[in-house]
């Protein structure tokens, strides 16, 4: 039957998550992006929370409780906070899920036991390239076998590094097919170049150039039978969408209180019909973006290849999560514009989900 | 509970049972309905009477409930929205008695659309010339005489008000006020069954689309109906009294059940033009991809997955809307919301699937042109786009109606 409530331990969770957005990330957020990063110990304090750790299997110590659904809702309402904390306190799901996913029984027992352990590890994923015409499913990064070992070349931008961790997995086209190598981030030929970027600052994301770093046959990620892409960009679709539709509830937030206290030729900006459609227009979006983004992530949690849904959900944040945006610019006028206020940040962040692609977070 | 995507079987049913009625028994005869517009459709009638008037499924089984309905009017609607709107039922005068009626009231007006006797159908006469979206401007009257209320005004805009006001067995749901002194707090819902005297079909509306639907002007004069007849209570709460509007936000909140079933129309119109225009594109060659970076996808592969996007966001508001009310949860936000989502994003993909298939679908050979013209009703009727997303405003910013208006 079809069903719009989450369970009660879906709500518990999401209750937890947001009284800790509320009191940790939400009053971190204005500084983390000036200073473009985010402050170790907020991502310790998150980590008691295993909000990824919980979704791992349970043979490498974590809690076996994986669920699209769930990871949606932790994920909307941890960039509800901030979208660049938000990515970085789900950045062990960025190795550790895929590897989860398609990788051999070894390279799970050698790679996620870290992710689930008491300290805060960091993943990272290298899958979008520096270029217009980006493809998750054909990048121009390539991957050569060489005896027992594989010489991979290529470029990778938006690439999360955080400290505290030592590989990367990074995608690149074998014969024309994409797979991922767990790189180590010292490899010999690998430069990570800090990036600056309109937004998501505090994420402290790279540029990665790869002449020649040669990783052994066994970091290729699934060994002989690789990755399943599509399965892999959908997932990574949901989450970001479930992102997507947090940012823009942050945004719309701001814009409606505002609009509630603001005065303009002797009344509230909100009782006029200009600036209230707007806002009902963001609400509306924003729900609807949230319905299209439980459906993709209901049909992975069913087994299915949700690629086609996935994509329909993200695309639809993508544009509802920027006009979101802007509208709560729009709507607060100069103040909107201006870094006193966190309009202007959303707006930013959120022009940045038509290139994250697939950061896989659920 | 627990979030969930997959129909209940009956629903499953629902869909394929509507779905060929739709293709077997209306698309034959749309654009024929259409050419002959205010001509009884008499085959639809007929059958759907016959035959269309089934349950689906166990009834026993789990249901989605209300959503089941929103498929039903999705399926037929993706048949034909004109045909739809001119299926012999009580359509909104029913909802209206089930909503405010009495146990009596119901059993009197509605058991006759499950009878065996002639195809019947119910209507409700809200709007007239100089009260549309301000329903509370109505200048129809009721007056108390004995027994009876005497009715006299002048209603237009009465979907199936030929059929309701003509056809003995029907009625029609008629909003009056019976005290102008006392503003929404006099405005009362009176039914008013077929041929009753003083009940007088003036006229029928020429249209854009959905023109198998009879959009009637009916004038009252002296229209007499029994006490027995008024939905709701008959006692008039003053303007200044605090719970002064209780009646007509009463027969107000019968939108809340009915605007996701517009929604749903509208979301079977705008499929009916999209999956024409998937295997029009694939025939041609034309295929979507899913798995392209953006950087080559064609301008019509961005418009179609917009296009697919939109209408299933709009389907799922109106399931979700639905949904709370199997819940008896509180929708009228959710309502509001769907029905201005699918009203604006059926309007635009049907315009948008006339210009990508471009002269063809600009011709009456094709169903396409028709799809558009019947898609705009959706965003008109049941409250305009813009008088919900007044509704949605007010719940967002917990404004009343005076603080926004
Ligand atoms: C085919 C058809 C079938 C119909 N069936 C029925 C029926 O069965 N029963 C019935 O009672 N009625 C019916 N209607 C009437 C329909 O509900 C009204 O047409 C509709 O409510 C709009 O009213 P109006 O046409 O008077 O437009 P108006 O109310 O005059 O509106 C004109 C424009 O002003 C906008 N507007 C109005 N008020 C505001 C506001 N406060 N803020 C912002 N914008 C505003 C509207 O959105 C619209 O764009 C039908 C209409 C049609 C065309």
């Amino acid at each position: 039957m079809i069903e719009f409530d989450p369970t009660e331990e879906q709500e518990l969770v999401v209750e937890t998550v947001r009284q800790f957005v509320e009191n940790e990330v939400r009053p971190a957020a204005r500084e983390c992006d000036e200073a473009c990063e985010v402050p170790r110990g907020l991502l310790d304090q998150a980590h008691e929370l295993g909000l990824v750790a919980n979704a791992l299997p349970e043979s490498v110590g974590g809690g076996g409780e994986r669920n699209a659904v769930t990871q949606c809702l932790i994920a909307e309402e941890l960039a509800w906070g901030d979208l660049a904390i938000a990515l970085s306190i789900m950045s062990p799901s960025l190795t550790a899920l895929p590897v989860a996913d398609f990788g051999t029984e070894e390279q799970q027992q050698r790679v996620l036991p870290r992710f689930a352990g008491p300290n805060f590890t960091p993943g990272s994923i290298a899958l979008v390239e520096p270029r217009f015409d980006s493809d998750p499913f054909r990048p121009k990064s390539t991957a050569k076998r060489e005896g027992d070992e594989y010489v991979i070349d290529g470029a990778k931008c938006l690439v999360p590094w955080l400290d505290g961790d030592e590989q990367v997995l990074v995608f690149a086209s074998e014969e024309g097919r994409a797979q991922g190598f767990l790189v180590d981030r010292n490899s010999e030929g690998l430069t990570a170049e800090a990036e600056q970027n309109l937004g998501v600052q505090a994420l402290g994301s790279v540029e990665l150039t790869l002449s020649g770093v040669r990783v052994s046959a066994s970091d290729k990620l699934g060994g002989d039978a690789g990755v399943n892409m599509p399965a892999l960009v959908a997932r990574g679709r949901v989450g970001l969408a479930a992102m997507g539709v947090g940012v823009a509830r942050a945004a719309y937030d701001l814009a409606r209180e505002y609009a509630k206290e603001r005065e303009a030729f002797g009344a509230k900006i909100a009782s006029k019909q200009a600036i209230a459609f707007m806002l009902a227009d963001m609400a509306i979006e924003i729900d609807a973006a949230r319905l299209l983004t439980w459906e993709a992530a209901w049909g992975l949690d069913a087994g299915r290849d949700a690629l086609r849904e996935s994509t329909l959900a993200y695309q639809q944040v993508q544009r509802v999560a920027l006009q979101v945006a802007d509208g709560a610019v729009q709507v607060m006028g100069g103040h909107g514009y201006i870094r006193d206020y966190l309009p202007e940040m959303h707006l930013r962040n959120a022009r940045g989900f038509a290139m994250f692609e697939a950061l896989t977070l659920v | 509970m627990t979030i969930s995507f997959d129909l209940a079987e009956n629903s499953v049913l629902a869909q394929e049972h509507y779905n060929r009625i739709a293709r077997e028994q209306m698309r034959p005869i749309a654009r024929d309905a259409d050419t002959h517009e205010h001509e009884l459709p008499e085959s639809w009638v007929e059958w759907y009477w016959l035959h269309g008037r089934d349950n689906v499924g166990d009834v026993n089984a789990p249901s989605d409930g209300f959503i089941q309905v929103c498929i039903q009017a999705e399926e037929l609607c993706w048949g034909d929205a004109g045909l739809y709107l001119r299926t012999p039922t009580a359509a909104l005068g029913g909802s209206a008695v089930a909503a405010a009626g009495t146990q009596e009231q119901r059993e009197r007006f509605l058991t006759p659309f499950r009878g065996s006797g002639h195809p019947i159908w119910g209507a409700m006469a809200i709007t007239e010339a100089e009260a549309g979206s301000d329903a509370a401007a109505i200048q129809t009257t009721a007056e108390r005489d004995g027994d009876d209320y005497v009715i006299n005004g002048q209603k237009i805009f009465c979907t199936a008000g030929e059929g309701a006001s003509q056809v003995e067995g029907g009625f029609v749901v008629v909003w009056a006020t019976v005290d102008k002194s006392a503003g929404r707090g006099g405005i009362k819902s009176f039914v008013v069954p077929a041929g009753t005297p003083g009940m007088e079909l003036v006229g029928l509306e020429k249209k854009l689309g959905i023109r198998a639907s009879d959009t009637a002007t009916l004038r009252f004069e002296n229209c007499r109906v029994p006490a027995a007849n008024l939905l709701g209570s008959a006692e008039v709460k003053k303007r200044d009294s605090k719970t002064g509007d209780k009646g007509f936000k009463g027969a107000m909140a019968t939108f809340d059940a009915s605007r996701p079933i517009v929604a749903a129309m509208a979301v079977g119109v705008g499929r009916a033009s999209l999956d024409f225009l998937l295997e029009e594109l694939d025939r041609q060659g034309v295929s979507v991809r899913f798995d392209a970076p953006p950087s080559e996808l064609t301008a019509i592969e961005r418009d179609v997955i917009e296009m697919i996007g939109e209408l299933q966001a709009a389907r799922l508001l109106t399931w979700r809307a639905a949904s709370m009310m199997n819940k008896g949860k509180p929708n009228n936000l959710e309502a509001s919301m769907a029905k201005a989502k699918a009203g604006l994003a059926v309007t635009r993909i049907t315009q948008k699937a006339v210009e990508i298939l471009g002269p063809p679908a600009y011709s009456k050979k094709l169903m396409v042109e028709k799809w558009m013209r019947d898609a705009k009703i959706n965003d008109i009727f049941e409250g305009t786009q813009q008088i919900n997303q007044l509704i949605v405003a007010r719940r967002i910013l917990d404004y009343s109606s005076s603080m926004l208006r």
